[in-house]
């Protein structure tokens, strides 16, 4: 029973990060038409942030209100970076889908090789607050607390992503657009906004998932977002592109599956069955779970 | 579902008769890739030095081996394009294929002791079964869910192989290749030559084979695929077979290229199955030129080797005196090459093969005065 609930909380944790790398190449896939290999950068680049800003940025440090502040640096540094993209990389190429992808396909290249070249490719240890490396016991279960902080994050940015399409502006604009772009292009709404703005979201979200995902591990490397990218993308198309919800589900079934194969068959067999998984999700239903909906 | 659109192909320049482009240059065109090819051919009796390009002789082993590496990922390059350039499909797991050939080769012989001329025909069988086995699958989807399909279960070969199951891949630290039963003419440094020449056979094969199928009657079905897949259904073709012909078909030239990289590096190693690789595929042809003859040859030998050369260049003298922010991000090679690419998608879309139709034009722009003779 212990191992149950263990297995199922951690997994929780892992589908926690998938969920916060996945829901904003979802929401980018889904209105903007863009497949975002350079997702993975944003995740490392936050990372990165928060580890710099804990040694260096006066105020924050590794514990308290100062990790806090480092957190909230990863953060910013991963939403300017991912705003940035979208203007200068993707912008000029919009309706251009293979160019796109090519583009955000040699900046992880580059932008990964050169997280290397600064910080050295080798694993750093993370600076991480002394209570996250302890454990909670929930129901004789040792629940490592990285990842209860996981899930925690994970919970507060879908309710704050939903509020956000349910009730703003922008929202309805969004998952207008999801819906139907060009109609909501021919009613005189200037889309584009509404595209930074999601690659805003996405790059916030991701490096958050960089910085609590480092904090979990407890080390911080420069190829952390390529490995957690391949199975963001598999959540995004089980879950369904452009459905934050449809992310949601996805990532918990991804992230419970894989944890309870690997730890009852051989370690490895969970990820195998998680392609599975992806290939049942695609012939029997294509458009994945909740299909092209900004909301489920 | 977004439709991937086909990467836009320069339209090739028109026939420009050979009086007007002054004479016996373009004549020779024709042939120009025979004498290439035989400068290759003989390249390895050269003695000459080439400092800074290479580091030994032209006929050095070490010189010989990145050749031969680069060779191999020219024909490699050539046989995405038959999926990217000239398909339109957009594939994320071809490094499976390749993957399947190197470590299929290594496997039959180090594990179940084969000879080499049973060991290859199977890897190279298997390759192109698994490409037709996932092709049938991946096919099912298209644009940017078939990239992911494809990306998924190339991910799966690399987990299978960097978990060793059944002891069979040995893990992360790869499998050397059992020497021992092979022929003598391909072991040892200083027959290294050999396996020049093999890995020549290969692009040459690779290059027929590509030019065969891309001027069949098939070719043209490809290439409308990749310009309107819809009109091909109406025209009363199955856009699925043709596309899983293709598929295969390149699946069993990557195997092929595999079996030789295997040969010529002495080994399997699990980086060959990553993402990555298919990735500098992707990023080979579109440097070199989607869809072309020659593009996407050149810009795999290119990038390999610059790949390669990189390395010494980032910790040579004159890379080391600049300051850290510069010198840091120079020695490592996927960022110049990554760098480079992002750069050639803006401004260069056809790549490398479109850069002679462009360079023409530019002369011709800057030399009025011979536009009026004409």
């Amino acid at each position: 029973m212990d191992a149950i609930i263990l297995l199922t909380l951690t997994g929780l944790g892992l589908a926690a990060l998938y969920f916060l790398v996945a829901s904003g190449l979802s929401l980018v896939f889904g209105l903007a038409d863009v497949l975002n290999f350079a997702h993975g950068l944003f995740l490392g680049v936050g990372a990165y942030a928060t580890w710099w800003a804990a040694g260096n940025l006066p105020g924050a440090g590794a514990d308290g209100l100062g990790f806090v502040v480092a957190v909230a640096f990863g953060v910013a540094a991963g939403t300017l970076m991912a705003v940035l993209v979208e203007l200068v990389l993707i912008r000029p190429l919009y309706s251009r889908t293979i160019e796109q992808v090519l583009v955000t396909v040699g900046l992880s290249l580059a932008g990964v090789a050169l997280l290397q070249a600064t910080w050295g490719a080798d694993a750093r240890p993370f600076p991480r607050p002394e209570w996250t490396r302890q454990v909670t016991t929930i129901l004789g279960a040792q629940v490592p607390n990285g990842g209860l902080l996981l899930i925690i994050a994970a919970v507060l940015v879908l309710a704050a992503i939903l509020a956000f399409l349910q009730w703003t502006r922008y929202g309805l604009i969004i998952r207008a657009g999801v819906e139907n772009r060009e109609m909501v292009t021919a009613l005189g709404i200037d889309v584009r906004k509404a595209f930074t703005l999601v690659f805003a979201i996405g790059g916030a979200a991701a490096a958050l998932a960089g910085a609590l995902g480092s904090v979990y591990f407890g080390t911080v490397s420069p190829q952390q977002g390529g490995s957690l990218l391949i199975f963001a993308f598999i959540v995004v198309v089980i879950g369904g592109m452009g459905s934050v919800v449809g992310s949601a589900y996805a990532a918990v079934a991804v992230g419970l599956l894989q944890q309870f194969v690997n730890y009852y068959g051989t370690s490895g067999l969970g990820d195998i069955c998680v392609v599975a998984l992806l290939a049942v999700v695609l012939l029997l239903r294509p458009q994945g779970i909740a299909g092209k909906a900004a909301i489920a | 579902m977004t439709e991937v659109k086909s990467p836009e192909v320069p339209a090739p320049p028109a026939a420009v008769p050979a009086e007007l482009t002054g004479g016996r240059v373009s004549r020779l065109r024709p042939y120009l890739p025979l004498l290439v090819l035989v400068v290759a051919v003989i390249l390895p009796y050269s003695t000459l030095h080439l400092p800074g390009i290479f580091e030994g002789a032209l006929n050095s082993p070490g010189t010989l081996q990145l050749l031969a590496v680069c060779l191999v990922f020219g024909g490699l390059a050539a046989g995405y394009d038959l999926l990217f350039g000239r398909t339109g499909m957009l594939s994320f797991g071809h490094a499976l294929y390749f993957a399947a050939g190197v470590y299929g080769t290594d496997i039959l012989i180090t594990r179940a002791g084969l000879p080499l001329w049973q060991a290859a025909p199977l890897a190279i069988v298997g390759g192109t079964i698994l490409a037709g086995l996932i092709g049938a699958v991946a096919l099912r989807t298209v644009g940017i869910a078939f990239a992911m399909v494809t990306l998924a279960f190339a991910q799966v070969g690399a987990i299978l192989v960097a978990r060793d199951f059944g002891g069979l891949t040995g893990g992360e630290e790869g499998l050397p290749l059992d020497v021992s039963g092979l022929p003598a003419g391909l072991v040892g440094v200083a027959n290294t030559v050999n396996l020049y020449w093999l890995a020549l056979a290969y692009l040459v094969v690779v290059v027929l084979v590509v030019h065969r199928v891309s001027g069949s009657p098939t070719g043209r079905v490809l290439a409308g695929l990749r310009d309107d897949e819809r009109r091909i259904g109406v025209l009363g073709l199955d856009p699925y077979r043709f596309k899983l012909v293709a598929f295969t078909l390149a699946g069993g030239l990557a195997a092929a290229g595999g079996v030789v990289y295997c040969l010529i590096v002495g080994g399997a190693s699990p980086h060959i199955t990553s993402s990555e690789l298919t990735l500098s595929l992707l990023v080979m042809v579109v440097l070199g030129g989607p869809g072309t003859r020659w593009g996407p040859v050149l810009g795999g030998i290119l990038y390999m080797y610059l790949d390669h050369r990189l390395v010494s260049f980032g910790s040579s003298g004159a890379v080391e005196a600049l300051p850290a922010f510069l010198s840091r991000p120079l020695s490592e090679p996927l960022f110049v090459l990554g760098t480079v690419f992002i750069l050639a998608v803006y401004f260069f879309p056809g790549g490398l093969a479109s850069l002679a139709p462009r360079l023409a034009l530019l002369r011709d722009a800057l030399r009025p005065g011979r536009r009026r003779e004409d």
